[in-house]
């Protein structure tokens, strides 16, 4: 199956709809509704792909394409409305433009809202199918849908579904079979009528009476003004609500304990206590249980005693190395220690071979080889890009990336994130943003890249320019907390403090001064709170599996890059000219041991790396404490680098990378001078 | 019927009959999510600093206080 994701570029694709519907006659088949409805739940059902699913607005973000039967099929953001009030908007609305066919899927709990979309995909003439999702959920809280009455005042088909147990995916084939133009209203007709005889369709001319600018120029004739959408928008608002009273029969309270808990998040007076409970829960899950039980097991049993022990062991077989083999008792101390010394390697030695093994395979023994071969200590010796790279890769930060993306992905389903929005949104109103903020920001500790892409849901420019901003300087994301955790564990609470309050000061400046800076004045809060609810399990573990193994292969592949590039950097000797040149700002300004250096050359690539290169390090408490403020605030990925370019532009792109620079040695060494 | 007062003055727990809505880009969104003139919602929560929550049937949405401002209500 061929599958593409795309960003659409505007401008061109709507001047290729024609072309492509002469030349290809493969049918487009857009799922199209409101945000967090389940569109990607039937997306991923009909192509057999994964996208995300998520419980909160701006999950889809770019379009995505695939195939199902010999039709095309996409799934867009979710949108209150077909317009262009914002970039999201904007990509869907193109989208629903070229679709043949349009499966609309609607929260059975909210026909209201939802229903305001359909309405008007309707009234642009597109053939659509209605898909009454959450229909399980409708039956929890005893309310009735008349489906048949719905299906005929709307004249197009309406089937049940409950995408999360897959109710009603047998029918899908149907619904797309017999999508339809439904019943338009008279009056909305007379009003566009004039506009659709100097347009391309009636779906452009009721966008451009709706006072769309874009697909008004495209067309040539002048959008409509805000009094003439504000006349279509209240009719189908009427029309909306004359149906749901038709066709809904209400109700008993059900799902109480959510809807409570839901209220009490709001309030800060309940919400920060339980804000500070979820925080805790997750420092015991993260800080405690996985950072420090699991990945002990994971790296130091799994992956230096097992792992490192056979690979080094296997090349050892073949080639000169010195090995140093040390028991300790229970309390540390060295009972054995023992040297072999095999100079072509262990195979030409058998007696002493079994001597080593013996001796190594004790449970507490700790073997170290020493490699003679420059080239094989390349791969396999201390820091070898296959035994080290591989030991922190799978062993240390895999258990630990798991457990951010598990986390998040518990916050994002739970409908949690839009109330904790609500809640901070005085606070955030000072530093120039509203509490929708929150998202990307939250997103970012998962990671950055995905967030940037979110601030799309952000309504001006400015807020969008803050929180990128933000999310470039002072953000660590799951991987970089990850190393950041470990740096930490074992060094006590006044790092964990200096460094929190440090990258706390230098979040709000940064967003004050910005606020200060940037003209004009930001959007305030207007935000849709979904369902409180215990996200599903299913849902959860999907998303994390997907998220890690897309981490995985990213960073994976950049790990060995950056291994291998320190690695012949430090054979040809390029790494001593590189600390040489930084020696200033390490040592003497950062106070941190020259080979610091080394981080700053692949946090350049990764975050996550650029902390990683401090393991080797001894370092003090004081020097953690600086490193790793230095290392959060220092440049973001390559990855997040590159959207960010696309999402801002080369202008705001660069100065916020180069600003890193300077904020993130600025800040570290103010740090250093005091603490050390 | 009492005097119209703004939303962000609305106490919590009362149903509120929207009279005016701030026109443009805002109004459209809030006619979109099921709010018009004319509409009875109830608000559910007023946090510290003036963020309301109103509630229309089961739809539940939070307003900042500077959107809220502009939005002029009577009560019920």
């Amino acid at each position: 199956m061929k599958t593409d994701n795309l960003i659409v570029d505007r401008q061109n694709k709507i001047n290729s709809i024609d072309l492509s519907s002469l030349l290809v006659k493969t049918e487009k088949v857009v799922l199209v509704g409101n945000p967090n409805v389940g569109k990607s739940c039937f997306f991923n059902h009909l192509s057999g792909m994964y996208v995300d699913v998520s419980n909160f607005p701006g999950t889809t973000v770019s379009i995505t394409k695939s195939h199902y039967k010999g039709r095309e099929i996409y799934d867009t953001p979710g949108v209150y409305g077909v317009g262009s009030f914002n970039e999201e908007e904007k990509v869907a609305r193109d989208i629903i433009l070229s679709a043949d066919r349009i499966l609309n899927v609607v929260n059975s709990l909210h026909l209201e809202r939802d229903l305001f979309l359909t309405m008007q995909l309707i009234e642009m003439g597109k053939k659509i199918s209605v898909l009454l999702n959450f229909s399980d959920e409708v039956k929890k809280r005893k309310i009735k849908i008349d489906v048949q009455k719905l299906s005929g005042l709307l004249g197009v088909e309406v089937i049940e579904t409950a995408a999360i147990n897959n109710l009603g995916f047998d029918k899908l084939d149907y619904a797309i079979e017999n999508a339809r133009t439904g019943h338009q209203q008279l009056d909305i007709s007379f009003m566009i009528e004039e506009a659709v005889e100097k347009t391309n369709s009636r779906a452009e001319a009721l966008l451009v009476l709706e006072g769309d600018e874009e697909i008004a120029r495209i067309n040539n004739i002048p959008a409509g003004t805000a009094n003439e959408r504000e006349k279509l928008y209240i009719s189908r608002r009427n029309k909306v609500n004359e149906i749901v009273d038709q066709v809904e029969y209400e109700d008993s309270k059900k799902g109480e304990f959510f809807n409570k808990l839901g209220r009490l998040s709001l309030n800060p007076l309940t919400g920060i206590p339980i804000l500070l409970f979820m925080l805790v829960l997750v420092y015991f899950f993260i800080g405690d249980f996985v950072s420090q039980t699991l990945t002990n097991y994971t790296e130091n049993t799994l992956g230096k005693g097992v792992f490192e022990y056979y690979v080094k062991s296997f090349v050892a077989d073949l080639t000169p190395v010195e090995i140093n083999v040390e028991v300790p008792d229970a309390a540390q101390n060295i009972t054995t220690q023992k040297d072999f010394s095999f100079p072509e390697g262990m195979n030409k030695l058998p007696t002493l071979k079994k001597e080593f093994e013996i001796v190594s395979r004790q449970p507490e023994a700790i073997t170290t080889f020493h490699f003679q071969n420059p080239i094989v200590k390349l791969f396999f010796g201390e820091f070898g890009v296959v035994t080290m790279t591989t030991t922190y890769l799978i062993f240390l930060l895999l258990p630990l990336v798991t457990a951010f993306y598990l986390v998040m992905a518990f916050l994002e389903d739970s409908g949690y994130l839009p109330r904790l929005a609500t809640m901070l949104d005085r606070t955030f109103n000072k530093l120039g943003l509203n509490g929708k903020a929150v998202i990307p920001i939250m997103l970012g500790f998962g990671c950055v890249t995905m967030a940037n892409i979110t601030t799309r849901i952000l309504g001006t420019n400015r807020e969008k320019t803050i929180v990128t901003a933000i999310l470039q300087f002072v953000i660590p994301c799951s991987a970089q907390l990850a190393v950041i955790t470990i740096l930490l564990t074992g060094a006590g609470l006044a790092p964990l403090l200096i460094y929190v309050s440090v990258i706390f000061s230098v979040l709000v400046a940064l967003s004050t001064i910005l606020n200060k800076m940037l003209p004009g004045e930001s959007s305030p809060l207007l935000i849709d709170l979904p369902v409180m609810q215990f996200p599903r399990a299913k849902n959860i573990l999907k998303k994390t599996y997907y998220r890690t193994i897309g981490f995985m292969k990213e960073a994976g592949f950049w790990f060995f890059v950056g291994a291998l590039a320190v690695g012949i950097m430090q054979i040809t000797g390029l790494l001593t000219v590189w600390q040489d040149i930084l020696a200033p700002l390490t040592t003497a300004w950062l106070k941190l041991p020259r080979e610091a250096a080394n981080a700053f050359v692949m946090g350049i690539v990764r975050r996550d790396f650029g902390a990683a290169g401090l393991f080797d390090m001894k370092l003090t408490i004081n020097q953690i404490t600086v490193a790793i403020i230095t290392i959060t605030l220092f440049v973001p990925c390559i990855a997040s680098f590159v959207i960010m370019l696309k999402e801002r532009g080369w202008k705001e792109g660069l100065s916020i990378w180069f600003g890193t620079w300077i904020v993130a040695f600025l800040v570290g060494g103010i740090v250093a001078q005091i603490l050390i | 019927m009492t005097q119209n007062i703004t939303l962000d003055k609305a106490k919590k727990g009362s149903a509120l009959i929207v009279i005016s809505l701030p026109s443009g880009e805002t109004k459209a969104q809030l006619i979109r999510l099921g709010i018009t003139e004319g509409d009875v919602v109830k608000c559910i929560e007023r946090l510290p600093g003036g963020t309301v929550i109103v509630q229309k049937n089961r739809q539940e949405i939070a307003i900042g206080v500077e959107l809220a401002k502009k939005i002029k209500i009577s009560l019920k």
